[in-house]
């Protein structure tokens, strides 16, 4: 039997498990990643706009702080976040990029004086302080009332990814490239480590942990357009789901980006549109501010690309032979700017497109682009129902994002959640009952099971094509849950799927080798894959009103009265075709920012019967303390500091704000 | 009006062989299938491995340029293959796996192992004046333009097409390429890092550094990040030769 020991066990390495790993280190636990790909690979390096952290040290960030964060990110969530853990990331948000300022990471800074900007279609001179030369910048992204997005030019997360990655290798962390997870080991109430496949031998692996942490990113390869990487297909999430003990959260909270290139769907950064760049329809008319006065091409992303399907369907859409369009116009910003701040957007253009940005528009159609869900897990990052198992990053629901993230916020909560479930999973190494013994038969048990999925891909006699069935499931994910969606065609996606789910069953394999074999890697990952398919269409078909990315035509309202809540899937048995769905209720009592208007979109929601009684409450409770200053305030409404690991509870200095010494004291 | 030409047919020859299968031999073979209307070779490869032929081999991840995971012999020449349209070629395209780096198979190769070990040998990693900053405070400051400077330099993505493209590496199995020499001008050129040129030397001061470098300028030509590759070799040969002479 071949086994492989260690403390902590990390799927994934991207920025989340790259840092889950090196705080465990740090703590001296050892740790191993399995990663598909060499971590440098790995699809966090696509983050090109920025991160989210109120440092507020350009003149447009001036009075941003932790508070104005956790609103803009509560009301982007459309009310669907769990708001303690929003409060620990907007915490912890501006001690991560300071972090990795000082990792190495050569964050874009602030040069004082005047600049030259474009803001709402118009040129503007803005000054940047004396005393904020030197600092990291920031600059503006859609849903955000101040500019608060950290960046490195063009490039953050490539910047971000390989700082990471070095500062792992400087902690000699063992990657383990081009392997994969296929399954859990678990007992059905504590988990053990995973069964690993590699990717050129066909070995199986036992890895054996005391704690497993999946931060393995998103699905959006479940749909046939979409921004993300090929691998980004979600498996981990499935074995997460497959040990019919963990759950997932909010699998039909799917982000679709308002600006990816058409037709290839490779993502064009927020930051074109943060940065001035308009959207115009097939006159070149700027249709954006008819829609959504306020914030116009920058309210939050489901938003936007509603607004654009929405004036596409009323024949607004330019034409092309693949289908239809509209343009984003950055020509406005300069070639110096494009060719420097979105010279990732300039290359994108130029090599997929046949198109020059400094002096053409651009079509663009939204595309899948973000997993709002995933495996549930509480603020430690731990599974409430499987021990032992973490999650952190696009793979987890946390849930900071609810049912819409806004720009920014994703490429930043893979630090903040690396650095609190680092901490949280050293904690759960440290404590002695978590020491015990790991049941070898279990192990074997395990090995076996999987070995003999495999072996009857490759000498069954099943007839049908993995390709083809990604290739429809893709299709039907792209076609029937996507955007827009109704009760109907929902429906009609959950029954195909379920049909596809059990063809999956009698796949055959043309090319049978034991070792690499794209073929059998397909075959294994389809039946996963479908069975997360089926959890987001069917949890879009049971949830019958609108909320962030999920939006029903025929339940065009968010309904707080019936649906403040998380979805929760869960796999009860091999031969269902169904998740099981339960619902995890909101509590608005315990909310510091009640359920409203989200500054943009649709403006008539159903209420929640608390509503109205908690609105009221936080509104005496301010009249009572109005001296108090905001950090006493924000304590007496819902306190969250005690969920923070000890050295990340500091008060984060600001050149407005700054930290007396004795104040820095919790920061050790 | 307005009447399409016929799309074109494409002849993609690969170089095919899996050192994993006792059987296999290395061979060229060619695949036909028809061009379509921006097909990159991201498409086209995907397409072959589709519809004819299941165990053929290549690595993508982002297929947008910026992850480095396909870099490949095209037409003889290091480059990214997502990023390669189909129509900027002939119709006969051939293919081949980069060499230098362990061959997984076919077009696959093991860049990662490469890179890693480079990057220990180099530490290649910021090497920090203190243990542990304190996050709570104002961090550090730096021009933006040195912080622009050290950008351009960590825009590498260690797809590899330096190394493949490097005349030095195929006679000196430990040269550590354009890729590493890059890197320790982008830590050298970084003032939170804190070693000076007397450790660096300790690290390229010697044939399998910076002066084995012949200045064939093939990683300059190749690079798909168009970084400054041999301006950044050369200027960091002369900082280490005052080094050596001392």
């Amino acid at each position: 039997m071949n086994i492989i020991y260690t403390d902590v066990l990390v799927i994934g390495g991207g920025l989340a498990g790259l840092r889950i790993a090196v705080g465990a280190k740090r703590r001296g636990h050892d740790a191993i990643i399995l990663s598909l790909v060499p971590p440098k690979r790995s699809h966090s390096a696509a983050a090109q706009g920025g991160m989210q952290a109120s440092l507020a040290n350009v003149i447009h960030g001036q009075g941003d702080n932790e508070d104005v964060h956790f609103e803009d990110t509560v009301r982007g969530s459309d009310w669907g976040a769990d708001q303690h853990v929003v409060r620990m990331f907007v915490d912890t948000a501006p001690k991560a990029v300071r972090e990795l300022a000082a990792w190495g990471v050569p964050w874009s800074r602030v040069r004082k004086g005047d600049r030259e900007v474009i803001i709402n279609g118009q040129k503007v001179t803005i000054t940047e302080r004396d005393e904020a030369h030197g600092l990291i910048a920031q600059r503006a992204f859609g849903g955000t009332n101040k500019w608060r997005t950290c960046y490195v030019s063009d490039g953050t997360g490539h910047a971000m990814l390989y700082t990471m990655s070095d500062q792992a290798i400087a902690h000699q962390i063992p990657v383990h490239e081009r392997t994969e997870a296929i399954a859990l080991i678990h007992d059905g109430s504590r988990c053990y480590g995973a069964v690993v496949r590699h990717l050129v031998t066909g070995q199986l692996i036992a890895y054996v942990a005391r704690a497993t942490a999946i931060a393995s990113g998103g699905a959006g390869r479940l749909y046939r357009v979409t921004t993300n990487a090929v691998i980004s297909e979600g498996i981990p999430t499935a074995i997460a789901l497959e040990t019919g003990v963990a759950a997932l959260g909010n699998m039909e909270a799917v982000q679709f980006h308002p600006t990816p290139a058409f037709p290839p769907g490779i993502l064009l950064t927020e930051g074109a549109r943060g940065d001035g760049g308009l959207l115009r329809d097939v006159d070149g008319h700027r249709f954006m501010p008819d829609y959504e006065p306020e914030k116009k091409e920058l309210a939050s992303r489901d938003v936007v690309s509603r607004r654009m399907e929405e004036h596409i369907a009323r024949g607004k859409g330019a034409k092309s032979r693949f289908g239809e369009h509209l343009w984003l116009d950055i020509t406005l910003l300069g070639e110096h700017h494009i060719k420097h701040n979105l010279r990732e957007v300039y290359e994108i253009c130029h090599y997929f497109l046949g198109v020059d940005a400094v002096k053409e528009w651009i079509p663009v159609r939204p595309a899948q682009h973000y997993t709002m869900g995933g495996v549930r897990t509480n603020h430690t990052g731990e599974s409430p129902t499987l021990k032992g198992l973490f999650a952190a990053g696009e793979a987890a629901c946390w849930d900071m994002h609810g049912f819409n993230r806004l720009g920014g916020n994703s490429v930043a909560e893979t630090v903040v959640a690396g650095m609190i479930v680092g901490e949280c999973i050293a904690d759960f190494c440290e404590r002695a009952e978590n020491a015990g013994d790991i049941p070898t038969r279990l192990i074997e048990e395990a090995l076996r099971c999987e070995q003999a999925k495999i072996d009857a891909l490759i000498d069954g006699r099943g007839t049908e094509d993995a390709a083809a069935l990604m290739a429809e499931m893709q299709t039907i994910m792209t076609t029937k849950v996507g955007i827009f969606r109704t009760g109907q065609v929902l429906e009609e996606a959950v029954h195909e799927l379920q049909q596809l789910f059990v063809r999956s069953r009698n796949i055959g394999l043309r090319y049978k080798a034991r070792g690499a074999n794209p073929e059998l890697v397909t075959a294994y990952r389809v039946q996963k894959m479908l069975k997360l398919a089926l959890c987001v269409a069917y949890g879009a078909y049971t949830r019958t009103e609108s909320r962030g990315a999920h939006f029903r035509e025929d339940f065009p309202r968010r309904n707080d009265a019936e649906w403040l809540n998380r979805t929760l899937a869960t796999w009860q048995s091999e031969s269902d075709t169904l998740p099981a769905l339960t619902y995890e209720h909101l509590d608005v009592m315990q909310m510091e920012l009640p359920p409203g208007w989200r500054g943009y979109g649709a403006r008539d929601h159903i209420d929640h019967p608390d509503t109205a009684r908690r609105v009221a409450e936080i509104e005496a409770l301010k009249q009572r303390c109005n001296s108090a200053d905001r950090f006493a305030l924000q304590a007496m409404l819902m306190s969250y500091a005690h969920l923070l690991p000890e050295r990340f509870r500091g008060r984060n200095e600001r050149i407005d704000e700054m930290v007396e010494e004795h104040a820095t004291l919790g920061a050790r | 009006m307005n009447h399409e030409p016929a799309p074109r047919k494409l002849k993609i020859s690969i170089l095919r062989f899996n050192p994993q299968e006792r059987e296999s031999v290395p061979r060229m073979v060619t695949y036909e299938l028809e061009e379509a209307e921006g097909m990159t070779l991201f498409m086209a490869l995907n397409e072959i491995r589709e519809k004819q032929e299941p165990s053929l081999q290549f690595d993508f991840v982002c297929r947008a340029g910026i992850c480095g995971s396909c870099g490949m012999i095209i037409n003889g020449r290091p480059a990214l293959a997502c990023r390669t349209l189909t129509k900027d070629l002939a119709p006969e395209i051939s293919l081949a796996p980069l060499p230098v780096f362990e061959l997984i198979a076919d077009l696959s190769v093991d860049t990662g192992k490469w890179m890693r070990g480079m990057s220990e040998r180099l530490e290649a990693w910021l090497h920090m004046k203190e243990q542990e900053a304190d996050l709570s405070r104002l961090e550090e400051r730096m021009e933006p333009e040195l912080a622009e400077k050290i950008y351009e330099l960590d825009r590498c993505i260690e797809c590899g097409c330096c190394i493949a493209g490097c005349g030095t590496v195929r006679m000196r199995e430990n040269f550590v390429g354009a890729v590493g020499l890059n890197k320790i001008a982008r830590f050298r050129l970084d003032p939170r890092d804190r070693r000076t040129d007397e450790d660096y030397f300790e690290l390229i001061g010697d044939d399998d550094g910076v002066f084995g470098c012949l200045s064939l300028l093939g990683c300059h030509d190749v690079c798909p990040k168009d970084l400054p590759l041999a301006t950044q070799i050369a200027f960091l040969r002369r900082k280490m030769v005052t080094i050596g002479w001392k």
